[in-house]
């Protein structure tokens, strides 16, 4: 990659030499390169920096990213009484003697959950513990059980996606299917994909296509597009948030730590493709159509006043499975998959087809392609 | 020690001041926190119900609350516009209107602060942006940006005035060396804090509208017509209900910059309307959308077509100096323009920024009447802080306060 580059392109390895086996970073195939043994190796690089840049952060979770750090006293206090104002209550009906065991549990994990770190911070231990206070909590509510995964992003994985223009017919199969595997609130009807129906002979026109369609499809004269979160690889809306509450994960996906949003919308504002959705009022799903495998990150129930988006099914994706809309697509016009494997369908895509993608003057860089047969 | 006392005393006095005065000033304040109840009330049911109660939906996210914050951003920045030949250029004229000017920017920022938690979804979890117990995405975000500069200005301008107010209640002369730095950085930090809440919007490249390198200047020129115009109000009134001595002088120089402002402010109006129109891109559909309608949708022409007119009829009443200098066409004009820079800046930026959306969809916006009640809520707190702030520095200012060493 040339280095002068005056903006972000995404890297898909496509470019990259190979590396022949022997070789060094010091460009010496001969084995008595000298550079080898005080060059760190890719992984010891990356660990060295993240320390560098997080440092002790990364493995503290909640208070622990605060509290478990040198101080001095005063400092201490000042952070101390803070947080117990904020707590008292919590605190007074966790102690109390006289609720019921359950009562204080609830009151207990609510405590836990209220003042946890964001989720991007945590270990894997604290990642667990949270999923397990929700799993619980849900329990509580409801009497019901809950599977709920953190699973990490995997190494050598970047999911993208494409879209074949000339196969959608606009069933909103994947619309349905999307909504039942992410919970999404039924009361404001959210739905994350969006699929325009345009008139043929006018070729793009989003302003004049209709996103809201009730009528028999495929309509004559008409051609289907559906957008989405394209999961950017320069995301405008990552930067915008004022507390990293959400953030691009290592395989490529954008996602939101739902309970550590403030709900600004600053995110929504920065989308130049429609692909966040908020929670306008207390999001509903009737209990017996509640997806109860999630992951924290995917589908989870989300609460009232925060962001929420597609995650290309993370609770799906990190399964190795498809996400739901390219499982539920009836004619095969969504395509998934794992953009470093050359062997990959999307590959295939990539390399075969002629794909383009929408706004790419704008330089985010969306992982999710168009093309026709 | 000695300062605690007579921070105490000040503080009682102060307590004693405000509590005290005509029945006019009782049925002020009796009706401002008449009205701020009213709007606790309309906000306790957004915080029950969600942010669903107010009109704004995912294709318009932000609507009246962030309009009258970005507006009132730009009143907080105008205190600069006295502080500036005050302190700096030691102007005397100014010191009277100077310790108004700086009130009225507390007042504002608190309003604006208010105005963004009353936006927030979670605002139980407000912590999360509190460096050091939170995560603070600095430098990468704006709003980060808008945080801190929202905060240090308003320490400033609560520090400046306290320290003379503070000096002048014991009788002493407030020491030059003491607040005239603190007079400087705020000169800088006003024009900052304008700049980069107009950042915020500008840095989108989603939103054509915003997107615009004339933004933060246009920020800027209005700010400082609008923001002085008010001060010239509060002034009026000041003069005709309190003992407190404003000169006709002092009043026609800051029309003056008013006057400047609005010119300016005009000027940049016409070369962005000159760019939407003359040669109109898919990008010119928002500015379509503000001042002609789209598709048949033209809920915000009331509001520009209001605007429009009441701001160049008050800039040119205000150029010709025969006019100007008559004050009560003074007042007029700066009422009007106050009001025309209102809705410019509120409804006709903010919400064209989110019309049409995306992908051209054209959704509109109308503010629900719990978000009004909210609104004129956090105004109504703005106003009773102000006058108290004002009605003891008054007092202390006309000697009616003074510190008496018991």
């Amino acid at each position: 990659m040339s280095k002068n580059k005056k903006w972000y392109t995404l890297d898909l390895g496509l470019n990259k030499k190979k590396n022949t086996t022997g070789s060094c970073s010091c460009g010496n195939i001969s084995e008595n390169c000298t550079s080898a043994k005080q060059e760190l190796s890719a992984d010891e690089f990356y660990k060295a920096a993240v320390n560098a840049s997080i440092g002790e952060e990364r493995h503290k979770d909640g208070f622990d990213q605060v509290f478990d750090v040198k101080m001095d006293r005063r400092n201490a206090f000042k952070k101390l009484t803070a947080s117990l104002l904020i707590g008292a209550g919590a605190v007074s009906t966790s102690c109390s003697i006289i609720t019921g065991d359950d009562t204080k549990e609830k009151a207990q994990i609510n405590w836990e959950e209220q003042f946890k770190g964001n989720y991007k911070l945590m270990t894997d231990e604290e990642k667990q513990g949270t999923i397990d206070r929700l799993m619980r909590s849900y329990e509580l509510q409801t009497g019901k059980n809950i599977s709920m995964t953190a699973e990490n992003a995997v190494a050598n994985v970047l999911f993208g996606y494409a879209f074949n223009i000339s196969k959608c017919q606009g069933y909103m199969n994947c619309v349905s299917a999307c909504v039942e595997e992410n919970n999404q609130d039924r009361n404001s009807q959210m739905q994350y994909i969006r699929i325009h129906e345009m008139k043929d002979g006018e070729g793009f026109k989003f302003d004049n296509a209709d996103d809201n369609y009730y009528h028999e499809v495929p309509a004559e004269g008409h051609f289907y597009m559906g957008t989405q979160c394209f999961h950017c690889d320069n995301p405008p809306c990552v930067d915008v948030c004022p507390v990293q509450a959400t953030w691009k994960e290592e395989d490529g996906l954008v996602v939101i730590d739902y309970d550590w949003c403030v709900g600004c919308r600053y995110c929504m504002a920065a989308c130049p493709y429609d692909g966040r959705r908020f929670n306008w009022s207390k999001p509903e799903v009737p209990e017996n159509e509640v997806n109860k495998n999630q992951h924290y990150l995917g589908n989870r129930m989300r609460k009232k006043g925060v962001m929420e988006k597609c995650t290309f099914c993370v609770q799906r994706s990190r399964k190795g499975k498809n996400p739901a809309c390219v499982e539920a697509c009836p004619t095969g016009a969504r395509i998934f998959g794992n953009l470093l494997d050359p062997n990959s369908t999307i590959r295939w895509v990539l390399e075969n087809k002629k794909v383009f993608r929408l706004k790419e003057d704008l330089g985010t860089e969306p992982k999710f392609w168009y093309f026709m047969d | 020690m000695g300062v605690f006392k007579v921070f105490k005393s000040l503080v009682i006095d102060s307590l004693d001041t405000i509590t005290k005065g005509s029945k006019k000033y009782h049925i002020w304040m009796g009706s401002l926190t008449l009205v701020m109840l009213l709007g606790m009330y309309c906000y306790t049911l957004q915080l029950d119900q969600g942010l669903s109660v107010t009109g704004m939906s995912d294709r318009v996210s932000w609507g009246l609350y962030i309009s009258n914050f970005t507006f009132l951003v730009g009143v907080a920045a105008a205190a600069v516009m006295l502080v500036m030949p005050t302190y700096v250029l030691k102007d005397i004229d100014f010191k009277q209107a100077v310790l108004i000017g700086e009130g009225l920017a507390v007042a504002a920022l608190i309003m604006c602060l208010a105005f963004v938690v009353a936006d927030m979804g979670g605002p139980s979890v407000l912590w999360h942006m509190i460096p050091g117990i939170g995560v603070f995405n600095f430098p990468n975000s704006m709003l980060t940006w808008d945080v801190i500069v929202l905060n240090g200005y308003l320490f400033i301008n609560i520090s400046i005035p306290l320290y003379i107010l503070f000096r002048h209640y014991q009788g002493k002369e407030a020491k030059k060396k003491v607040y005239v730095p603190g007079a400087v950085l705020s000169v800088f930090w006003a024009v900052g804090i304008h700049l980069v809440t107009a950042f915020l919007y500008q840095g989108l490249q989603a939103r054509p509208f915003w997107n615009n390198a004339l933004l933060g200047p246009r920020f800027l020129a209005s700010a400082f017509a609008a923001g002085p115009a008010l001060i010239i109000l509060v002034l009026a009134v000041i003069r005709s209900y309190t003992a407190f001595k404003i000169e006709d002088k002092t009043i026609k120089k800051i029309a003056l910059i008013v006057t400047v402002a609005a010119q300016i402010n005009l000027i940049m109006l016409v070369s962005e309307l000159f760019k939407e129109f003359y040669a109109p891109t898919h990008h010119s559909e928002s500015a379509y959308y503000l001042f002609f309608g789209l598709h048949g949708k033209n809920a915000l022409l009331p509001w520009i077509w209001t605007a429009i007119p009441l701001n160049i009829l008050a800039t040119i009443i205000l150029t010709f100096g025969v006019l100007r200098n008559n004050l009560k066409i003074l007042y007029f004009c700066c009422f009007i323009l106050f009001v025309a820079i209102w809705i410019e800046k509120g409804f006709g930026l903010i919400v064209p920024g989110f019309i049409p959306g995306p992908y051209g969809k054209i959704v509109e916006y109308l503010p629900t009447g719990i978000e009004v009640g909210v609104t004129v809520g956090i105004w109504a707190l703005g106003a009773f802080v102000f006058t108290i702030l004002a009605k003891t520095a008054i007092g202390i200012e006309l000697g009616l306060l003074r510190y008496r060493n018991k």
